[in-house]
């Protein structure tokens, strides 16, 4: 089943179409991987799904609702998260307290006001829970400014994870992270994701970890899709190991073609 | 907390019988500021937003118990009260509308601007508002009980105990919305707006409310002040008394939450001095503040934090 389709959905900054007319699909249950180089359009992509960007044109269907014209926050509602390729977290407040917001705000007790948080029990507990899962328990007390840039990694996945989304973006989790790091952020991630039935689009720049981790790949190039398929069926395709790699020795010829490989 | 709670709570109930009423009467000064400074913190320190415009509540809520005396011929503290809620609530209603819609420098002078307008209000409508010359405030009744004769002992008696009630229950309510889910869903927003937009969080909604009580609580404290002071005039509307308020809160340290009830209390108690040791009274104040905030750049309260830590460490 479709969780997530996108119907000719484009955006353009200037002269720079930033997503291209895009039908993107994402099915239910299914860790997707989204790569491309740098300014394909990915984040762009992820950004008008989840609201950050308006689109210019095309639809955003969720859930066979069209969320094209809604708020982040009633996406939000409805089930779509995300994470930041830079770091997005509340600096000045505990590791836990991060983890309870994101409980509160989905359990709709942010505008209570009369009311001491630490009172909560249930969200405490579940925060500290979550915490744990993600291996970050030892630095529930500390401010989120203060841990490593690894570990703040993982918070930033488990805010949005701590809100039970449906469909989770994760904008490259493991960038900035050394690469001997980047396998146990991602086992915990995609462990943790699988274990709640939350459907994951993983972006990702480190093609190891792609092959490794995803059940589909979604290649994009230039603002358009430029393959979809299987890790085998992606790693087996010449545009992509063209535009990718950029071993082609006529490079243009490869671009333009939109989707074949895995339908 | 409690370890300085108590002794703090104790030595402010039993002022008025140590230190001579010219002294108390300071005191009352500082803790209606303090009021003031708790509510404008809200914004400044839980939810990073700067106002240059919360004269306007504090003058806002004098105006209304001038008015109140004025032309209801009312003289009881507790409607004035409840009448300055009222109208602090409006008056930030109508100026939060626009003002949360921007951030930073634009909401400053978002809020400067807007408290102009009511300053020039008070300041051109003569006929309603006294002009220069302000409207009269006699002293009001506490609770049902008229005023006792001796004026000097109602103010520096009963008048501060009042004052010192409706601070202590301010406080009170303060804490808890800073500790509530609320006052931690402002934080995120002084922290990382867009994050807290993307955790569910309705942001132009949250700073709305914020912004409304902390025009309340101001307004409150402007309400305290007017029979204290006996005169509402466009002073207190002026935007210089923005920025005192702004400033006694950067004084005491606007990261911690005792911080705004410490400068301004500090604040008040050095501006008073100052005032009496000379007639450039302004450059001694402007003179003590810059070597302050040059020394202690987290506050009053930010470097006590500091040194009891060191005393822990090395203890």
């Amino acid at each position: 089943m479709d969780l997530l389709v996108t119907q000719a959905l484009a955006k353009s900054f200037g002269d720079n179409r930033a997503v291209d007319r895009v039908d993107f699909t994402v099915r239910q249950g299914e860790v997707l991987a989204l790569i491309g180089s740098n300014g394909a359009g990915k984040t762009s992509l992820v950004n008008l799904v989840s609201g950050l960007l308006r689109p210019d044109s095309g639809q955003i269907i969720f859930e066979n609702n069209d969320v094209t014209r809604q708020s982040p926050y009633e996406r939000i509602k409805a089930g779509i998260a995300r994470s930041f390729q830079i770091v997005n977290l509340f600096d000045q407040l505990s590791c836990a307290d991060n983890i309870a917001l994101s409980i509160f705000s989905r359990e709709d007790k942010t505008l209570k006001l009369a009311t001491l948080a630490s009172r909560d029990h249930a969200v405490w507990a579940e925060a500290h829970d979550v915490l744990r899962r993600f291996g970050l328990e030892r630095a529930a007390m500390l401010l989120a400014g203060t841990i490593s840039h690894g570990e703040r990694k993982l918070l930033d996945v488990a805010v949005a994870y701590a809100l039970k989304p449906k469909l989770l973006f994760l904008d490259e989790p493991t960038s900035g992270v050394s690469t001997r790091e980047k396998a146990p952020i991602m086992d915990i991630v995609t462990s943790i994701v699988r274990a709640g039935g939350i459907t994951v689009v993983i972006i990702e720049h480190d093609m190891d970890i792609v092959f490794r981790y995803s059940e589909r790949i979604v290649v994009m190039h230039q603002g358009a899709i430029l393959a979809d398929g299987t890790p085998d069926q992606i790693r087996q395709n010449d545009a992509v190991t063209t535009t990718l790699i950029g071993t082609h020795p006529t490079g243009e010829s490869a671009y333009g073609s939109t989707g074949s490989a895995g339908r | 907390m409690l370890a300085w709670v108590v002794p703090a709570m104790a030595l402010l109930l039993v002022a008025p019988y140590v230190i001579d009423p010219f002294q108390t009467l300071t005191l009352t000064y500082g803790l209606i500021a303090a009021i003031a400074a708790l509510g404008f913190n809200l914004l400044l320190g839980y939810t990073g937003l700067l106002s240059f415009g919360h004269s306007a509540f504090f003058g806002g809520g004098a105006y209304t118990v001038a008015f109140l005396v004025k032309y209801l011929k009312l003289a009881s503290m507790e409607l004035f009260l409840a009448g300055s809620v009222l109208v602090a609530a409006i008056l930030s209603v109508l100026f939060g509308y626009v003002c949360v819609r921007y951030t930073r420098i634009f909401f400053g002078i978002l809020t400067l601007a807007l408290s102009q307008v009511l300053w020039s209000l008070a300041f051109k409508f003569f006929w309603v508002t006294g002009g220069t010359d302000g409207l009269r405030i006699p002293t009001p009744t506490l609770l049902g009980m008229a005023p006792s004769d001796d004026k000097m002992e109602f103010l520096a008696h009963h008048y501060y105990y009042y004052v010192l009630a409706v601070f202590a229950i301010c406080v009170v309510l303060m804490w808890v919305i800073v500790h509530s889910p609320f006052g931690k869903a402002l934080q995120a927003i002084r922290d990382n707006e867009i994050r807290a937009e993307f955790i569910g969080i309705r942001i132009r909604r949250y700073r709305l409310i914020a912004f409304v009580i902390s025009g309340i609580f101001t307004g409150v404290a402007g309400a305290l002040w007017a029979p204290l002071n006996g005169l509402a005039s466009p002073d207190i509307l002026v935007w210089t008394f923005s920025g005192e308020i702004v400033f006694m809160t950067v004084l005491g340290g606007f990261r911690t939450f005792v911080g705004p009830i410490v400068g301004a209390i500090a604040f008040t108690y050095l501006k008073t001095y100052a005032v009496g040791f000379t007639v450039y009274w302004q450059l001694l104040l402007g003179t003590v503040l810059v070597v302050l905030v040059l020394a202690l750049p987290t506050g009053i309260m930010g470097a006590v934090e500091r040194l009891a830590s060191k005393i822990k460490k090395s203890g």
